[in-house]
């Protein structure tokens, strides 16, 4: 039987973190159907559909279906369910939110959040923050595994799957979407960036943020994250936030300016390649983590790193 | 109505744990324990609803085995109402049998709300309110930063990648905290000391019909791939040289 998995996208494009989890769901063996789920999606499900490996692109295009909400989500894939052996998707604040339903539903217990794929059974996920990992097998004839997208490397394109049109399932009713507030941004998805600059509490203002911390992001290309902290005190947007509760992240540079390391933070971004530590206190345990230390104040360091990257860059 | 809050007894969050060299586990023997975060707050947003007039009775369940009952007792600090302990020989029930327990809670209790933590920082699973809500046919909005009662509906904005989104759900519902939902106040000593004389009503999952053997087996607990320190460089240029030579700028 095959693997379903469930494309993270809105509608219009199809985000880069589905073709990691591609990778992690082509590694179970099956043949691989990606499912896209939404309203207006058609562009998404051609762009899934050229991913390689894909077997086919299922497409539920629905009134019903709109903003993906877990509900109706939800019932489509305990609908699909039956003809699958296993079922992933990305660990978005989509599919956290759908997954678990359809598992419970189905009776199976889901693999949440796995880093490695070592037998279509058997999975490696992180726990404690990341502190510890756990390997499991799965004893249910089914698999509902997310995938922790940071941990594996993008498909490549070159396919043309076929794309079937399904009928929407049965929704129930009890959900109603009122609004939403999404950031447009010229900058690259922190779950995608290949750069990413955080600050944390010690940016001290939301001004400092625009001030000093976006420049130096713009000037590498980068993404912005930030601290649980620094999100709390509205420094800076909720979906800035790196770490155990917010984003994982592990690009090739990360730089993090006035943030201390703790575990929280250090789970959502120690599998970066290279991690630039920029701090006063020389003690800071983000060092423990980082390449490259710089102790010192970032309201000088910041801008002078800014102006050498642009000039190096020049 | 009543708002039932879920609440697990886990690893402080600032202890840094071991895995145990055998692989067999994670050390706990001596660790420092308390309530899951999310959980606090979980029981700060019931609380004050029923200090604004939209709940009467908050209850806190918990599921595990001995000292389970100083978490519930935490939240009876705090100031819920009383206390269900469903007693479990081992600690780390899976969270689709937790969510099939809660459900048997549910169903006997009959709350308007339930409110649970959107993940436990041990397990990290993030699953629970999902699977009860399912399991129920109630309405979910997980990630929650804000939560505004209304007459037989609740509104709930949540944390969504990219931003926040607000949905209307029908109640009964079940809801999980994020972090900017509320600070959790501290309980204070004449609440500790009132909280010793309410009620735990203790329950155990035979009672309740529900099987605890886990599904997924755990075959090792490893030790994450660890990362050294590097160096400390003394410029902004030599920062630069270095980045440039690593080949990522
Ligand atoms: C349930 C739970 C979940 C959590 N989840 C997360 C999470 O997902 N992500 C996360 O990040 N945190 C998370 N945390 C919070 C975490 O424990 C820390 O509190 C938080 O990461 C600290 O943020 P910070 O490093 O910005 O602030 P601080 O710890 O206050 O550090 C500020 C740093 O800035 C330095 N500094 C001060 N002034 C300057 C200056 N002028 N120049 C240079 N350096 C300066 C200081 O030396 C210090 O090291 C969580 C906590 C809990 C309880």
């Amino acid at each position: 039987m095959a693997t379903l998995l469930f494309a993270e996208h809105d509608d219009a494009s199809l985000n880069p973190v589905t073709a990691r989890a591609l990778t992690a769901a082509l590694a179970l063996g099956a043949p691989v159907h990606v499912l896209v789920v939404g309203e207006n999606a058609r562009p998404a499900a051609e762009a899934a559909a050229k991913l390689e490996g894909v077997a086919e692109v299922l497409l539920a295009d629905a009134p019903v279906y709109a903003h993906r909400l877990a509900e109706p989500v939800a019932s489509l894939g305990v609908a699909l369910a039956a003809q699958y052996d296993a079922l992933v998707a990305p660990s978005t604040a989509v599919w956290k939110s759908v997954l678990p339903r359809i598992a419970a539903l189905i009776d199976v217990m889901q693999v949440s959040d796995a880093v490695a794929v070592i037998a279509p059974d058997i999975f490696e996920r992180p726990i404690y923050a990341g502190n510890a990992i756990q390997r499991v097998r799965v004893r249910d004839a089914k698999k509902v595994v997310t995938i922790r997208t940071a941990a594996f490397a993008a498909t490549g394109e070159g396919g043309s799957a076929p794309i079937r049109a399904i009928t929407p399932a049965d929704a129930p009713a009890g959900t109603l979407f009122v609004g939403e507030q999404i950031a447009a941004s010229e900058r690259p998805d922190l779950t995608a960036a290949r750069i990413i600059v955080s600050g944390g509490r010690a940016v001290g203002s939301a001004e400092n943020f625009a001030k000093v911390i976006e420049p130096l992001a713009d000037a590498l290309g980068a993404a912005v994250g930030a601290s649980r902290a620094a999100v709390d005190a509205g420094y800076a947007p909720n979906d800035w936030q790196v770490g155990q509760t917010g984003k994982v992240v592990a690009p090739d540079l990360y730089v993090a300016v006035g943030i201390s390391g703790a575990i929280q933070h250090l789970a959502g971004m120690k599998d970066s390649k290279v991690i630039v530590a920029i701090n006063k206190d020389e003690d800071a345990p983000i060092f423990s983590v980082a390449d490259f230390g710089l102790v010192g104040d970032l309201f000088q360091l910041v801008p002078e790193l800014t102006a050498e990257i642009a000039k190096a860059k020049a | 109505m009543k708002i039932l809050v879920p609440v697990k007894r886990v690893v402080d969050y600032n202890v840094k744990i071991r895995v145990k060299p055998d692989g067999s586990g994670v050390e706990l023997a001596n660790v420092k324990m308390s309530m899951n975060p999310f959980d606090e707050i979980a029981i700060e947003e019931a609380l004050r609803l029923k200090e604004a007039g939209k709940a009467t009775e908050v209850i806190a369940v918990s599921i595990g085995p001995v000292k389970t009952d100083e978490t519930i007792r935490t939240a009876l600090a705090m100031g819920a109402d009383r206390g269900i302990w469903v007693k479990t020989d081992e600690a780390g029930i899976e969270p689709l049998t937790v969510a099939k327990i809660l459900r048997k809670i549910v169903e006997a209790e009959g709350p308007g709300l339930v409110i649970l933590g959107k993940q436990a920082i041990d397990d990290d699973a993030n699953q629970t309110g999902q699977m009860l809500s399912a399991l129920l046919g109630w309405p979910q909005a997980t990630f929650a930063s804000k939560v505004v009662v209304g007459e037989g509906k609740i509104d709930v904005t949540r944390e969504i990648d990219g931003g926040l989104q607000t949905l209307e759900l029908a109640l009964p519902a079940v809801l999980t905290t994020d972090l900017r939902l509320n600070e959790p106040r501290y309980a204070s000593l004449p609440n500790i000391m009132k909280a010793k004389k309410k009620p735990i009503e203790e329950k155990s999952a035979a009672d309740l019909g529900i099987d605890l053997s886990p599904r997924l087996e755990v075959l090792s607990t490893l030790e994450p791939a660890g990362r050294t320190a590097g160096k400390k460089v003394g410029s902004v240029a030599e920062l630069v040289g270095d980045l440039k030579q690593a080949g990522v700028i």
